[in-house]
């Protein structure tokens, strides 16, 4: 056993504090009126607020429109990430087992195109993919909210890697026993890789729930308005000597991270799992 | 229960090697024949072409009357045992082991039954609902050779199946997979490059050397009468002395000194001594120096050098030996293999002028 050194515990304390004070900050100053933040800064203490304030993130109507609730972006988020999660590791992982079980022309070729795409980040394409989704009139549509980034480079390659980690013999072993490659794939990867589909599903989970500048463009229904918007939409009100509701934008921020961290809660273990497993 | 038949198969990977030239070979019903040679030799390869996991680029392999070179593995009616189990790892010992019945649409009261009768025979009934990460090799191995049983094939392939084992469970696993297979009385394919697991397995022996057969024989055959100098060495342990020998006037002879009589053509020779095959006695004809000695308890390997060569000796003595001893060895001990080839060269092991110039 090692001896606990205090310096070890100090930059541990310190640490933890670096991480954890702005989203204090945030979860406090949310207590907090407008005005008062305005005038005197943000708050380390808990304000009379609180209550007032979450109810009416959740549940006051706002928008042009005048029929946008906090839980409506909630749960347009929701859709975002979960659909951006599922889609991005059916996708991935049929494109991974594809490049790595099946012998054809260019495969690897075919990899590293897709592995290249990693240096090209979503704002280089947006103009084109803004073209294809309008041209197919899915504009304001969820299709067109998720479907466009289901391609992720990032999640092929994770299932590549993950795939030629499976012994050769796993594959042979399942020939003999007559599993064809359908079934080879269903009972025999998809269960091997659930560790590995845990970590995505955190990753991807978090890409989507995060996603600002492609809802922004792709939707102009206010029915589609996602969290991330509603926050900076608030911040937006510099109009005379309006002063913006940051209550109400701390609020929605503290919100927007409830969900994230009950998915990482959740698949932590078994991504945790995924990580130091040794035994395929 | 089936033949297996290799006629002239050949394999040649993309790039040129050949991997398995003209292989010939016939394993009859319920024939247990072991494939041993050094690493590279081309066993396994002859072994997965078999199975249908490599592509048979010549010749023609056939099991029971049809050839399969090109069916699926699933359809060749056999099962496969690998070197390192290749269990489903997330599924339970009766679920790896039914995984292939199910596969086969076999109903499921028949499943149950198969996998309980062959976890009775392995002993794994207590482990079925375990996960194989929670099994030791010896059980894990079981498995693996639990999931080949139940599917009744016509022929076994056992990859090097217990190279992954410590030698104490080899030794077991070696005489359970031998009961076994007498009991199923299933055609038997074995690759090994363990010479011991070879001769314990074997109702025969197929040595391979790059690609080629080299000896086809009972193991007792293939010890006693290897065919060439490469099977006499790789053969046996303590592995036999080769020795650079002549042969004239009917004796053979090491350095100046005649070890006993030849029935082969005067002119150089290798000549193979197995260690148990030579005896120090006083006055032998061999003088032989002591290098060092192995002590094995049963007996002991006394190794050393005669006219600058090296020799091995086995012997049951226990009292110290001096330095320099001599040696003596029966005519009919003797192999003579040709120098260049390294075939054995036939000896009649009657008089010198028996056998013509």
């Amino acid at each position: 056993m090692q001896q606990v050194k205090p310096l070890d515990h100090l930059v541990l304390i310190l640490g933890a504090l670096f991480m954890a004070l702005p989203v204090i900050v945030a979860l406090m100053s949310s207590t907090h009126a407008a005005i008062e933040i305005h005038s005197n800064g943000l708050y380390l203490t808990p304000g009379g607020d609180g209550v007032e304030t979450y109810n009416k993130v959740l549940t006051a109507r706002g928008g042009f429109t005048g029929d946008v609730t906090g839980l409506l972006m909630l749960g347009n988020s929701m859709i975002m990430g979960i659909g951006f999660a599922v889609g991005k590791i059916v996708l991935s992982m049929t494109a991974a087992y594809a490049l790595v079980y099946f012998r054809f022309r260019f495969a690897t070729l075919i990899f590293w195109a897709i592995f290249t795409t990693l240096l090209l980040p979503l704002e280089v394409r947006i103009m084109p993919s803004y073209q294809v989704m309008s041209t197919l009139g899915l504009l304001n549509s969820y299709t067109g909210l998720i479907v466009p980034l289901l391609a992720s480079a990032t999640g092929t390659f994770f299932f590549r890697q993950f795939f030629k980690s499976v012994p050769d013999e796993l594959l042979e072993a399942a020939r003999i026993d007559g599993a064809g490659p359908w079934k080879f794939f269903v009972d025999v990867l998809v269960p091997l890789s659930r560790t590995m589909m845990a970590a995505i599903f955190i990753i991807m989970f978090i890409y989507g729930w995060n996603q600002y500048l492609w809802p922004l463009i792709m939707t102009t229904d206010e029915s589609f308005y996602t969290l991330m918007r509603g926050i900076k939409s608030i911040l937006q009100v510099w109009v005379g000597s309006q002063i913006p509701d940051y209550n109400e934008a701390f609020a929605l921020a503290v919100l927007a991270m409830i969900p994230p961290i009950i998915v990482v809660v959740v698949f932590q273990r078994m991504f945790i799992k995924g990580l130091t497993e040794s035994d395929k | 229960m089936a033949t297996v038949t290799l006629s002239n198969v050949g394999k040649t990977y993309a790039g040129g090697v050949d991997a398995v030239r003209g292989v010939d070979v016939e394993i009859k019903d319920g024939e247990f024949v072991v494939l041993v040679g050094p690493s590279g030799c081309g066993k396994s390869t002859m072994l997965r072409m078999v199975a249908g996991l490599e592509d048979v680029t010549r010749g023609e392999v056939r099991i029971g009357d049809r050839v399969v070179n090109t069916l699926d593995p699933a359809d060749r009616d056999i099962a496969m045992v690998f070197q390192n189990y290749a269990l489903y790892p997330h599924m339970s010992v009766r679920d790896n082991m039914a995984y292939g019945l199910k596969n086969r649409r076999t109903p499921k009261d028949e499943i149950t039954r198969r996998v309980d009768e062959a976890a009775r025979m392995l002993e794994l009934a207590p482990y079925l609902d375990r996960k194989p990460r929670a099994l030791s090799g010896g059980q894990r191995q079981r498995v693996a050779m639990g999931r080949a049983i139940v599917r009744q094939p016509s022929a076994f392939l056992f990859d090097e199946p217990l190279s992954n084992l410590d030698a104490k469970l080899r030794v077991s696993m070696r005489g359970e997979i031998r009961r076994l297979q007498k009991r199923l009385a299933t055609t038997s394919l074995y690759v090994t490059h363990d010479q011991l697991e070879a001769m314990t397995l074997a109702d025969r022996l197929i040595v391979l050397r790059d690609g080629a057969v080299e000896q086809v024989g009972a193991p007792l055959e293939v010890y006693r009468r290897p065919a060439s100098a490469f099977v006499a060495a790789f053969i046996g342990s303590p592995a036999m002395t080769l020795l650079d020998a002549r042969v004239s006037d009917g004796q053979a002879l090491v350095g100046d000194h005649v070890v006993a009589p030849a029935a082969v053509p005067a002119g150089e020779v290798t000549l193979g001594l197995r260690p148990e095959d030579l005896r120090i006695t006083r006055d032998g004809p061999l003088p032989m120096r002591v290098d060092y000695i192995e002590e094995l308890g049963a007996q002991r390997i006394v190794h050393g050098f005669v006219d600058g060569q090296k020799i091995a000796v086995t012997e049951t003595g226990a009292e110290s030996l001096p330095a320099d001893l001599r040696l003596s060895v029966d005519p009919g001990a003797l192999h003579l293999f040709d120098v260049k080839t390294g075939r054995r060269l036939p000896q009649t092991v009657t008089r010198p002028e028996a056998v013509p110039a």
